[in-house]
């Protein structure tokens, strides 16, 4: 009889997998309570280095080009696609039955490759030229805002963490996630899928634990750019909105219910331009 | 005047021309503009506004309290009920209407503008009032275009905008809030600065004037708490506030949780990077216009100066030579280049971060120049010497002082330039024009003025990165603050 080599749950942090710097880990149940595995339960230290590694990756990888950026994605898309049984097995832990696992695993593979033509496009959706009076060449062009940190959903956990992590970093943002705490298997093999597609180390950074303890710390971090509270929900938000105030961080809202699995509003370029900043270039035009 | 050497030609001796004030009426006593009328506030408590270059008072107007405000937003809720489902090009009609009769009555406005604020009748006449006219022209063309403004969204407006303005440009302000919120279809309740509420008061007749339907624009006048009331009352669905940093955050924390959308245009403190290459005598009077345009009360004045060191010296000569030619005074004075401040508490403020960098060991110069005997004034102010950590190469000062500091290297001038927690414009000058693009990306502003400085128009975004807030004003991106996307 051989014995099974078992995976241990870790970190995602500047292209490593570390354990949590508190040594700290929790269960994770299937939805019989039977423990299946534990999971790192990231502290507010492991918070602040993916937000330092976010922060170190972001003018680089906003420096790629949007077409490269764009492969990244898609390279994504195929490492997800090649680790499908994995998330299958992994998104039935919270409940799913195998067709419906291996339809959330397509549509997270479809989103990424969907969001992945967008890097060299959206540019031209969200800016523009400006016809402005007088002798001057002036015009708008987003750039991504800098460090995000995404609030993941609960559920569900792969699709609803790829719906938010793709438009982020399609501009050229880096960001810091907290997974789903009841389901966060599925993000840390997302992130054993980032680590092979060609992700720059710190663009994305994935943090399990518990969440209610990490939330105000990512709120009120003054090196965030913006907060993605669509995983979030609209109870609590109040806190996470004040805390984020005393640096003037923006939080994107979620509308009052979401459909992860509705094309029409889980995906658009207006979600992508949730994250970055226009620019206006002024230029006077003579001799 | 020399008399010990009265063999000399004559000296020439300064003439003003003064803008005549005949064509302002004002009442003495002014109501909240609430539903199409003036109503005297339940607060029944006023406010009296003054011109900050005589200090004499000109009307009193009404604090709105908090029933006040709340009967402006019913009235704008009721207003809405018509006006949001008006076609598009009718509202467009309107807001023409209203475009054409600025331009009509732009020299007593301008005049008002200028007794009320304090600055230089030529950039009211010149800038304010002009560009007022054409905001509202260009979002009245919009009204019946939002279907083609942001592809793959049907646009619906939010309900009613409360928005709150400062008093650095009263009207123009004004027309970045009222004209994009009502091209989209919102109605609003607008509280102007407690210093500068006059030319808005105006504007509310002018709308009158113009057939407006009563409720689409509403008036609350008052300070501080009249603009905290807005901004928690329920019955507002969207708040767009332009003013200070510290007030900003305030908004924000009372806006968390709610279901209003925010917008925030805060303050400023932006780098103006010249390189050894640039059009030197373009760029002084870029330079100079960038600071001392309205007094330095411009949230987006260029007040951090940096010269590359091979030609600081000679730069800083120039500007100082060039700052003594500067005309500050009476504001109705058409020669007038720097006005009053706009009030005592304003005067303070830059009086206490002037002495801060003296303290601090940054050398100050100041042209020899009279100000008037009465109003609220402040020279033409540089400093040089001034180092990174200064709280004058640090602070929003909001008014007419520059600090003048050096860089060597392009990569030095951009790490010093984005060294603040604000972000809203900045300026570069060099005659290369791969520096200025590769500047501009690396610049982190909402607005970079390459080769000029300071302009404004209807079609071109403006607002800031960090903590000189979010969301844009102006041009197409203007409209989205005011409108809700459906995806079709």
């Amino acid at each position: 009889m051989r014995v099974d080599v078992r995976k241990t749950y870790k970190l995602f942090i500047a292209g490593g997998f570390p354990r949590s710097e508190s040594g700290r880990s929790y269960p994770v149940a299937d939805t019989s309570g039977k423990v299946v595995a534990r999971a790192a339960a990231a502290s507010r230290k492991d918070l602040r280095d993916a937000v330092r590694a976010a922060r170190g990756a972001q003018p680089g990888w906003a420096g790629r080009t949007g077409y490269n950026r764009g492969q990244i994605l898609y390279r994504i898309a195929e490492m997800v696609e090649d680790r499908a049984d994995t998330f299958v097995s992994q998104l039935r832990v919270g409940g799913r039955t195998r067709a419906q696992a291996r339809r959330e695993v397509e549509r997270s593979v479809d989103r990424l490759v969907w969001y992945a033509g967008w890097g060299d496009k959206f540019v031209q959706v969200v800016g523009n030229m400006n016809p402005v009076q007088g002798d001057f060449f002036n015009i708008s062009t987003p750039e991504p805002t800098g460090v995000v940190g995404i609030i993941a959903p609960e559920e569900p956990a792969l699709l609803g963490l790829v719906s938010r992590v793709a438009p982020v970093i399609i501009s050229g943002n880096t960001a810091v996630v907290l997974a789903s705490e009841r389901l966060p298997l599925p993000a840390v093999t997302f992130a054993e899928a980032l680590a092979t597609a060609d992700v720059p180390a710190g663009v994305v950074n994935i943090l399990t634990g518990p969440k209610d303890r990490l939330i105000p710390y990512l709120a009120s971090h003054r090196d965030c750019n913006a907060i993605d509270a669509w995983g979030h929900g609209w109870e609590g938000l109040a806190e996470i909105e004040a805390a984020a105030a005393d640096s003037v961080t923006r939080v994107v809202r979620p509308p009052r219910t979401v459909d992860w699995t509705n094309e029409r509003l889980a995906q658009s370029p207006y979600m992508i331009a949730d994250f970055v900043e226009i620019k206006t270039v002024w230029h006077p035009k003579g001799l | 005047m020399s008399e010990a050497h009265p063999a000399e030609p004559t000296e020439f001796t300064y003439v003003s021309s003064r803008e005549a004030t005949d064509l302002v009426a004002l009442d003495d006593r002014y109501g909240l503009w609430i539903d199409g009328t003036f109503r005297t506030p339940t607060s029944k408590r006023y406010l009296t506004t003054v011109n900050p270059a005589t200090e004499e008072p000109l009307a009193q107007v009404a604090e709105a309290g908090e029933r006040d405000v709340d009967r402006a937003v019913r009235a704008a809720r009721r207003a809405f009920e018509t006006w949001g489902r008006l076609p598009g090009k009718e509202r467009a009609k309107y807001l023409y209407r209203i475009a054409r009769m600025l331009q009509e009555r732009a020299r007593e406005f301008a005049v008002l503008e200028t007794l009320d604020g304090g600055k230089p009748i030529k950039e009211s006449r010149d800038v304010d009032l002009p560009l007022v006219a054409a905001h509202f022209f260009y979002y009245a063309g919009w009204a019946d275009k939002l279907e083609y403004a942001f592809p793959g969204i049907r646009p619906r407006p939010l309900g009613v905008a409360g928005q709150i303005i400062p008093w650095n440009f009263p009207m123009l302000m004004l027309a970045w809030k009222v004209a994009p919120a009502l091209a989209a279809g919102n109605t609003v309740v607008l509280k102007p600065a407690e210093t500068t509420p006059l030319t808005a008061l105006a504007f509310a007749q002018l709308t009158a004037e113009a057939g407006l339907p009563p409720g689409v624009v509403n008036i609350v006048t008052g300070g501080g708490e009249t603009g905290a009331a807005l901004v928690r009352h329920p019955g507002v669905d969207k708040v767009a506030f332009t003013g200070s940093t510290e007030v900003g955050k305030l908004i924000q924390k009372a806006v968390a949780g709610t279901p209003k959308r925010l917008t925030l245009e805060l303050g400023g403190k932006a780098p103006h990077v010249i390189f050894e290459d640039a059009p030197v005598d373009q760029a002084i009077e870029g330079v100079i216009n960038g600071i001392f345009f309205n007094q330095g009360h411009v949230c987006c004045a260029g007040s951090r100066l940096f010269v590359q060191e091979s030609i600081a010296d000679r730069f800083v000569d120039k500007l100082k030579r060039r700052l003594s030619t500067l005309r500050v005074g009476d504001p109705l004075d058409k020669n007038t280049d720097i006005g009053a401040i706009n009030s005592p508490e304003q005067l303070d403020k830059i009086t206490e971060l002037v002495d801060s960098g003296v303290e601090e060991g940054a050398e100050i110069y100041q042209p020899p120049c009279r100000l008037p005997e009465r109003g609220y004034f402040f020279a033409p102010t540089l400093f040089t010497g001034v180092s990174q950590s200064h709280r004058i190469a640090q602070e929003e000062i909001f008014g007419p002082v520059l600090s003048i500091m050096t860089f060597r290297t392009p990569d030095e001038a951009v790490e010093k330039a984005n060294n603040t927690p604000y972000g809203l414009s900045a300026g570069v000058w060099t005659t290369k024009g791969s520096r200025i693009l590769w500047m501009a990306d690396r610049l982190r502003a909402g607005v970079v003025w390459a080769n000029t400085y300071n302009k404004f128009d209807p079609a071109s975004p403006f607002g800031g990165y960090q903590e000189s807030g979010f969301g844009r004003e102006g041009g197409r991106h203007g409209l989205l603050p005011y409108l809700e996307g459906v995806p079709r």
